[in-house]
């Protein structure tokens, strides 16, 4: 019955779709978090297609650290305004301005453990119920336990050993007031699905994911953009290098590779042999190795 | 897309498997090397691994250490929660759901197996057929897992020896004869060394079968896809504006195509399928999985919760199922409390009527409890507030499965397959509407009976009758001595003081069945009334001997069903067709000889021998004896 066969990605693709709508039937409020990454440009063309021919109904969600590659940020304008959708942006530096936190200081300074503050603060304040995320359980080994539906308690923390079991495709996502749910609608793509799914719906991404020159700095092994908040220091030097990032979060702390895949379909030859993960790059992970574990139970994206 | 990345994905397809076994059996090791072998594992994580191998003091690289996920599991050494880990060749993608072995988590196992398309079972070749395998093929079983491969692992530690390997084969196959696995697979193997799993092993040449890898690459997916049976749980409503309504939701099985017929559920509303639309265009059919929006001619009544379907082939509705539920919270079930079910996109309150027994999943016996705890599988009968429309979950996983939420914790408390509605005395108005011509609303099978707990429990009648209440069946041919033993059986029970009541065929067939006749319908429908009379008398308290010759394993079985195990003996009295026909009690024989009675069970109607019966009876036991015997069956339960 090859009439009736389905590929991978059709399968992945209708699941996601089916999680999407979920949400927007069972919340009041969700958002779709983003971040100007592939994963959460696919999850925008996903809820594009969930809801077509409606709009899709609810905004977009993106925390902003500062410290944005400036390819990040036009490219997410230009998303929003083509597809007519909401955009809702929580500074990670209102929270600074605020004093909810306080900002690491010297070279190693990142602002990526400060986002967790960013995120809780946008969801209380628009009262979201359910966040949508681009989380990938291929990602980190923490992750390979979350579920569609995560529960939240109202501090936003995330308790791996109470989690509710998800059986067939039934997402229970009944919750008491303050409460709110993570939901990652593309929990089992792995990277290569990502890829193949961009190449074959065409979707179009940042530069920054393609071979491209840049000024870089090479610290602890991982190859940073050279930016107005990322510069040499004594015993560094700026690089002139044909590289592509691989993830794209904070520019202070998202690692460039070498490479000169230039199109979709270089860079599924380059991942298919790559011999090292995409989180392998964030110098974030390195810290522990549960420090992944760690972020989310304090209600890390 | 013209390399041969990018034309890859649209040959691949997709299975999901579960992974089942105990702390030892090299689980994780199992899969750390599918990961591996496959390369699907990368520098950083290997890496990770061998650095966390050294701290933990092991000299060798631990692939174990690569699927366990959570700090506290790496502290405990064990995995606590089901993970999902992905690989893929350049056939397939994989799915896996790993779930942990030990006996606490059927919690977990029940949730991986409840979307894998086929399960694997480890052993371990040392120590043989374990009580966890069992249980392991148990819940494949339940859960309509089709394909079963059971990897015989560590061949290495029991020097690769054939006849070890033969034997589990043997026993594990046995076993697997009494559950519903269609399709199993067996491969001998060493996770730690790689044999048999991607490469195939030098070192069991006597092994002719394929790896594992082979086989999940080529195992036959989409079997449990239900394609016959239109279902459409509707999601959301899609209303962009006036000129466009259409209705949101995944296919649940079955296909559709514009034009056909279709009528929504509740309500019973027909109308036509206008358009099936996609962001990519409209389709000119869907299928099972596809996520689509479903536009219709007439502007229905139709909102999420409800369910399309077509006009000619409808689930199920009642109010009343009989499920079997897997309790997953530490509160227990209380029979009789309020919960919500959450069945396809709707959600009802629900009463959890009766708890008929739970079924160990060790030794596969239904024992009698008052309620059902953490981990337990019981059969249940349930109640809703509002009627289900559903198929049977053997026949359809997404319109038969269910979960329970506790409505003041807001947690998933509980999963249940359905397995039919429960049958109940049809009033006259319902019979009616069953009869209706095509074209009305949607025939309502459900006649809405209320149920009501029995006023007395059980327990209070059997404490005072001073003994339990038990049920004996006893089977065989007919002149073979079961009423004969039966009487004389109540005449001992009735001395020592128990209450007892006796069922026969010639008694029931003048008056509960004499509307039936002898056609294996006929036949099923007279066992099952019995079973239910024998179910009203041992809620009473009494000590039920039935008499039947009960022909058909099926039927047998069906009544076994309603009682624990330990309240219920089956007799085989084992007489064989010749002594029988000399005895001949009624003359049915003589008359089947001159061709006066015909289909006589043993003679030119078959009747399946029991395999099950806890006593069996042979011609050489006189009737004192044979009595004597079911009696001491029944001090011993």
């Amino acid at each position: 019955m090859t009439h009736y066969h389905k590929t991978h990605l059709d399968q992945l693709e209708s699941e996601a779709i089916y999680i999407m709508r979920e949400v927007a039937a069972q919340f009041e409020r969700p958002v779709l978090l983003f971040s100007g990454g592939k994963d959460s440009i696919t999850m925008v063309h996903l809820a594009r297609k969930a809801f077509h021919p409606a709009r899709i109904p609810f905004p977009l969600m993106h925390v902003d650290t500062g410290h944005n590659f400036p390819e990040t940020i036009e490219f997410r304008d230009r998303l929003v305004e083509s597809i007519d959708a909401d955009l809702l942006v929580s500074h990670v530096q209102d929270a600074i301005d605020a004093g909810r936190v306080v900002e690491e200081t010297g070279p190693h300074a990142s602002r990526n453990g400060l986002q967790t503050v960013a995120l809780l603060d946008g969801l209380k304040e628009h009262r979201v119920d359910a966040a949508l995320g681009g989380g990938r359980r291929d990602e980190e080994k923490a992750r390979a336990k979350e579920r569609f539906f995560s529960h939240r308690d109202r501090f936003g923390q995330w308790d791996p050993k109470n989690q509710r079991p998800e059986l067939w495709n039934l997402f229970n996502g009944r919750k008491a007031p303050g409460e709110h749910f993570r939901v990652f609608p593309i929990s089992n793509w792995t990277e290569m699905d990502v890829w193949q799914y961009v190449a074959r719906e065409k979707i179009e991404l940042p530069s920054l994911y393609f071979a491209h020159e840049r000024n870089v700095v090479v610290r602890d092994g991982v190859t940073l953009a050279e930016t107005d908040f990322l510069y040499p220091v004594e015993g560094e030097e700026s690089e002139r290098k044909v590289v592509r990032f691989r993830t794209i979060g904070d520019a202070t702390c998202t690692g460039a590779i070498a490479s000169d895949a230039a199109s979709v379909e270089d860079i599924i030859a380059e991942v298919a042999a790559a011999r090292e993960t995409e989180r392998g790059q964030r110098s974030d992970d390195k810290r522990s190795e549960a420090a992944m574990e760690d972020r989310k139970r304090q209600g890390y994206f | 897309m013209s390399t041969d990345a990018g034309t890859m994905h649209r040959e691949m397809d997709l299975l999901r498997f579960t992974t089942a076994g105990s702390v030892d059996d090299g689980k994780s090791t199992l899969i750390g090397r599918m990961l591996y072998d496959t390369k699907s594992i990368f520098e950083d994580q290997l890496e990770a691994v061998e650095r966390a191998s050294r701290t933990h003091g092991e000299e060798e690289t631990n692939l174990a250490l690569l699927t366990d996920g959570l700090r506290a599991e790496r502290e405990q050494k064990i995995t606590i929660d089901v993970a999902y880990r992905y690989f893929a060749t350049p056939k397939r993608k994989f799915i896996i759901a790993d779930t942990p072995g030990h006996v606490q988590y059927t919690r977990n196992m029940v949730t991986g197996a409840s979307t894998a398309e086929l399960a694997i079972i480890l052993i371990d070749a040392r120590k043989g057929v374990q009580t966890q395998s069992k249980r392991h093929g148990f819940i494949a079983s339940l859960l309509g897992i089709p394909h079963v491969v059971v990897a015989v692992n560590k061949m290495d530690l029991v020097d690769w020896r054939e006849d070890t390997y033969e034997e589990i084969v043997a026993e594990y196959r046995e076993f697997c004869e009494k559950l519903d696995v269609t399709d199993l697979t067996f491969i001998p193997m060493s996770a730690l060394k790689g044999d048999n799993v991607v490469d195939e092993s030098e070192n069991m040449p006597w092994y002719h079968g394929s790896t594992l890898l082979h086989h999940l690459e080529n195992v036959n997916v989409g079997t449990s896809r239900n394609l016959r049976d239109f279902r459409f749980p509707v999601q959301t409503v899609i209303r962009p504006d006036q000129s466009f309504r259409g209705f949101a939701g995944r296919v649940a099985s079955g296909t559709i195509t514009p034009g056909e017929e279709i009528l929504v559920l509740p309500g019973g509303t027909r109308t036509q399928v206008r358009t099936i639309e996609t962001f990519d265009g409209p389709l000119k059919e869907a299928s099972a999985g596809d996520s689509i929006v479903i536009t219709t001619e007439d502007e229905v009544d139709c909102s999420r919760g409800d369910t399309i379907v077509r006009v000619n082939n409808l689930p199920t509705s009642a109010t009343k199922v009989d499920a079997i539920l897997c309790w997953m919270s530490d509160t227990p079930l209380e029979v009789g409390r309020e919960y919500l079910l959450m069945h396809g996109t709707s959600e009802r309150k629900i009463v959890i009527d009766n708890l008929n027994y739970r079924i160990n999943v060790d030794t596969l016996h239904r024992e009698d409890v008052e309620q059902l705890g953490l981990n337990d599988i019981g059969r249940v009968q349930i109640e809703a507030a509002q009627p289900l429309h559903f198929d049977p979950y053997q026949n359809n996983r997404h319109t038969g499965g269910f979960v329970i939420i506790d409505p003041r914790t807001n947690v998933t408390v509980g999963a249940g397959m359905i397995r039919s509605e429960v049958r109940e005395a049809p009033r006259p108005e319902a019979a009616e509407l069953v009869g209706q011509a095509d074209g009305g609303p949607a025939r309502e099978k459900s006649p809405n009976v209320v149920w009501e707990p029995w006023n007395i429990p059980r327990a209070e009648r059997e404490k005072r009758h001073g003994h339990p209440a038990k049920v004996v069946w006893f089977t065989g041919i007919s002149g073979a001595g079961k009423s004969t033993i039966a009487r004389e059986l109540e005449k001992q029970l009735w001395e020592a003081g128990k209450q007892t009541v006796i069922l026969d065929g010639d008694q029931v067939r003048h008056g509960l069945c004499g509307d039936l006749g002898f056609s294996p319908e006929d036949r099923s429908e007279n066992i099952r009334r019995v079973g239910e009379v024998a179910r009203l008398f041992y809620e009473a308290g009494f000590i039920v001997l039935c008499a039947f010759v009960s022909p058909y394993r099926k039927d047998r079985q069906r009544v076994r069903e309603l009682f624990p195990d330990e309240n219920f003996v089956e007799v085989f009295v084992d007489v064989d067709a010749e002594t029988a026909r000399q005895r001949d009690p009624k003359g049915l024989y003589a008359r089947h000889a001159t061709g006066r009675v015909t289909g006589l069970p043993g003679l030119d109607a078959p009747y399946e021998a029991a395999r099950d019966a806890e006593v069996r009876i042979t011609r050489a036991q006189s009737v004192e004896d044979a009595a004597r015997s079911v009696l001491a069956s029944l001090d011993a339960v």
